[in-house]
């Protein structure tokens, strides 16, 4: 008997360790870019280019870029990835074809961000002719978080009780009017706060925009959604690896990545929040 | 135009908005396959796969990629084995034994962690790691197939322990049950009912933590090292797939035969990547537990 409670104890400590194990990577992570990057920031540091080949100055122009970006895929992904969705959760019948549609999903979801990289390069860039531009950057990233998209809205569709589109049909209402009236305005909470967790992805991505959209400095802010822009996640990965001046530019470096990692989780920590509080007070 | 008809056209209308997703995977093959095949009309693709020297630039050009192939396996496997461990028991941690609000606290950590960009983790992977990892061992790089692995561990958990999770809290109530009425201690129903009754959708989500991390790329670019040779230790550096493609395709001329090699590594990795995608897919819907076998 004292061999079975001894064994549940050694393994519960194991189970614990290892959950706060992967707590404190978190929080060892997001302090020590913390600690580094917090003496950099400051006003001129968000709101002025960079001076000085790279070593001093801001990042405005990486910010408003990845701002750019992540607005471009959002206008892509959004509208797809919910009309997706009603497919799935309201109208198919599951069968070959629906498998087959779901089985590409998630392929698509496993798709290699750099292979995404390749795919923008290759469709976007080269054949379209879009050439490395925002366009091209935001299309890619755009179909990047599709996946995402589309699994958190069907999910928040199916949320919806039956007996609402039930109510609605009985009234002698048509399906599309219930799934536009009824079913779309109630779940659509639950899919924006879903879908903010894949816009935190592709803000943060590097191999998807780097030969897509991602430029190393431009002298302009861009004026169309053809130009090349800078980007956080580039910005950072260019100065840490092939910067002429690798450590002199290592304070701008960890102030890069803090923006960056403030803007990603503080987007998905709001989503968290959001649905917290949602399913705390939901009415159904 | 009457209702019937208009209502068969949103149908159809979702329908192929609902397609978009296969299209896209279409033309990722299309355009990696447009890219990339031509390369084979001057390279064999034994040449390619099992050729040793991975030498793009020189003159002749070599493009065996056999090394980057080892050293993106190589990555992934320690990466898994370190996180398959966490990642699990953290998922039986969070479906068995965690009180409530620890759970909830826990789950977003793990979203959290799931959401640090890649760049992020590689930055510190090569400012924080690596130096760390050089005066320890006294090394000449900090650079190499360690860290990478721990690296790519942590962005794999996040996967693992929440498919896990799914599975575990998938498994029937009146599986723990039958097991307490037997007179099992809590460890014994977890390690002896629930986790086999869990087994495929764990698989599952070992399957897809490896497609994560043998795409991963940012890491591997930043931390891995970029040697392109085989290992023989986990100090030595590796150059995986993804961090060929990202270091090169920036220096490399439109359409020449480094261009199209880059891209045929692309196929190769997209290949992989599918292959245990599919796996997966197959393996949780082949073994899913159905019913929970009550009289």
């Amino acid at each position: 008997m004292k061999w079975r409670y001894f064994q549940q104890n050694v393994f519960f400590t194991l189970v614990r360790a290892s959950a706060l194990l992967i707590a404190l990577a978190l929080l060892g992570i997001v302090f020590f870019i913390l600690y580094n990057g917090i003496s950099v920031i400051n006003w001129d540091f968000i709101t002025k280019p960079p001076t000085d080949s790279m070593t001093k100055g801001g990042i405005m122009p990486a910010i408003l870029g990845t701002v750019y970006l992540t607005l471009g895929a959002i206008a892509i992904g959004l509208p797809l990835g919910i009309a997706s969705a009603i497919y799935l959760a309201e109208y198919a019948r599951e069968g070959r074809v629906i498998r087959f549609i779901r089985v590409g999903i998630n392929c698509l979801a496993g798709v290699p961000s750099v292979v995404f990289g390749l795919f923008g390069l290759g469709f976007f860039v080269i054949f379209l002719k879009f050439g490395s531009s925002i366009l091209s950057g935001s299309l890619t990233l755009g179909f990047l978080i599709l996946p995402t998209i589309i699994g958190a809205s069907e999910e928040a569709l199916k949320s919806v009780p039956q007996t609402f589109r039930e109510a609605s049909l009985s009234l002698g209402v048509s399906k599309w009017q219930t799934v536009y009236r009824i079913v779309l305005p109630n779940a659509l909470p639950g899919i924006l706060t879903g879908s903010i967790l894949g816009v935190g992805r592709a803000a943060g991505e590097t191999a998807p925009i780097m030969f897509t959209a991602a430029a190393f400095f431009t002298a302009k802010l861009p004026s169309s959604v053809f130009d090349e822009v800078m980007a956080l996640p580039y910005h950072i990965y260019v100065l840490a690896t092939a910067g002429t001046n690798i450590e002199a530019t290592r304070p701008i470096q960890y102030g890069t990545a803090l923006v960056l990692m403030i803007v990603v989780l503080g987007i998905d920590l709001f989503a968290i929040i959001i649905r917290g509080y949602m399913r705390k007070n939901k009415k159904w | 135009m009457n209702r019937q008809a208009k209502e068969i056209i949103i149908k159809y209308t979702f329908f192929v908005f609902s397609m978009v997703s296969v299209v896209v995977l279409g033309l990722i093959v299309f355009s990696l396959f447009r890219e990339g095949l031509p390369l084979f009309g001057k390279v064999s693709l034994k040449d390619f796969i099992f050729g040793m020297e991975w030498y793009p630039t020189y003159d002749p050009p070599s493009f065996g990629i056999f090394p980057l192939i080892v050293g993106s396996f190589i990555v992934t496997l320690i990466a898994i084995l370190i996180a398959v461990p966490l990642g699990v028991l953290t998922a039986v941690y969070i479906s068995e034994i965690a009180p409530q609000n620890i759970k909830a606290i826990l789950k977003s950590v793990i979203e959290l962690l799931a959401g640090l960009p890649s760049v992020v983790l590689g930055f510190f992977g090569m400012v924080i790691v690596a130096p760390w990892l050089q005066e320890t061992f006294d090394l000449p790089t900090g650079l190499n197939v360690i860290n990478a692995s721990v690296i790519l561990a942590v962005m794999a958990i996040p996967t693992i322990s929440s498919i896990s999770e799914d599975a575990l809290y998938a498994v029937p109530l009146e599986f723990k049950e039958a097991s307490y009425a037997l007179g099992a201690t809590k460890y014994e129903t977890i390690a002896r009912v629930i986790l086999p009754a869990a087994l495929s959708g764990i698989s599952t989500a070992v399957m897809l933590g490896m497609a994560r991390a043998i795409g991963e790329t940012m890491v591997v670019l930043m931390v891995a090292g970029g040697a392109a040779a085989i290992p023989e230790s986990l100090f030595d550096s590796v150059r995986p797939m993804p961090a060929s493609i990202a270091a090169e395709m920036g220096e490399t001329p439109f359409r020449s035969l480094h261009y199209q090699a880059l891209f045929a590594i692309g196929i190769v990795l997209f290949c992989l990547t599918l292959a245990f995608n599919l796996i997966a897919d197959y393996v949780s819907h082949k073994f899913r537990q159905v019913g929970s076998g009550t009289l």
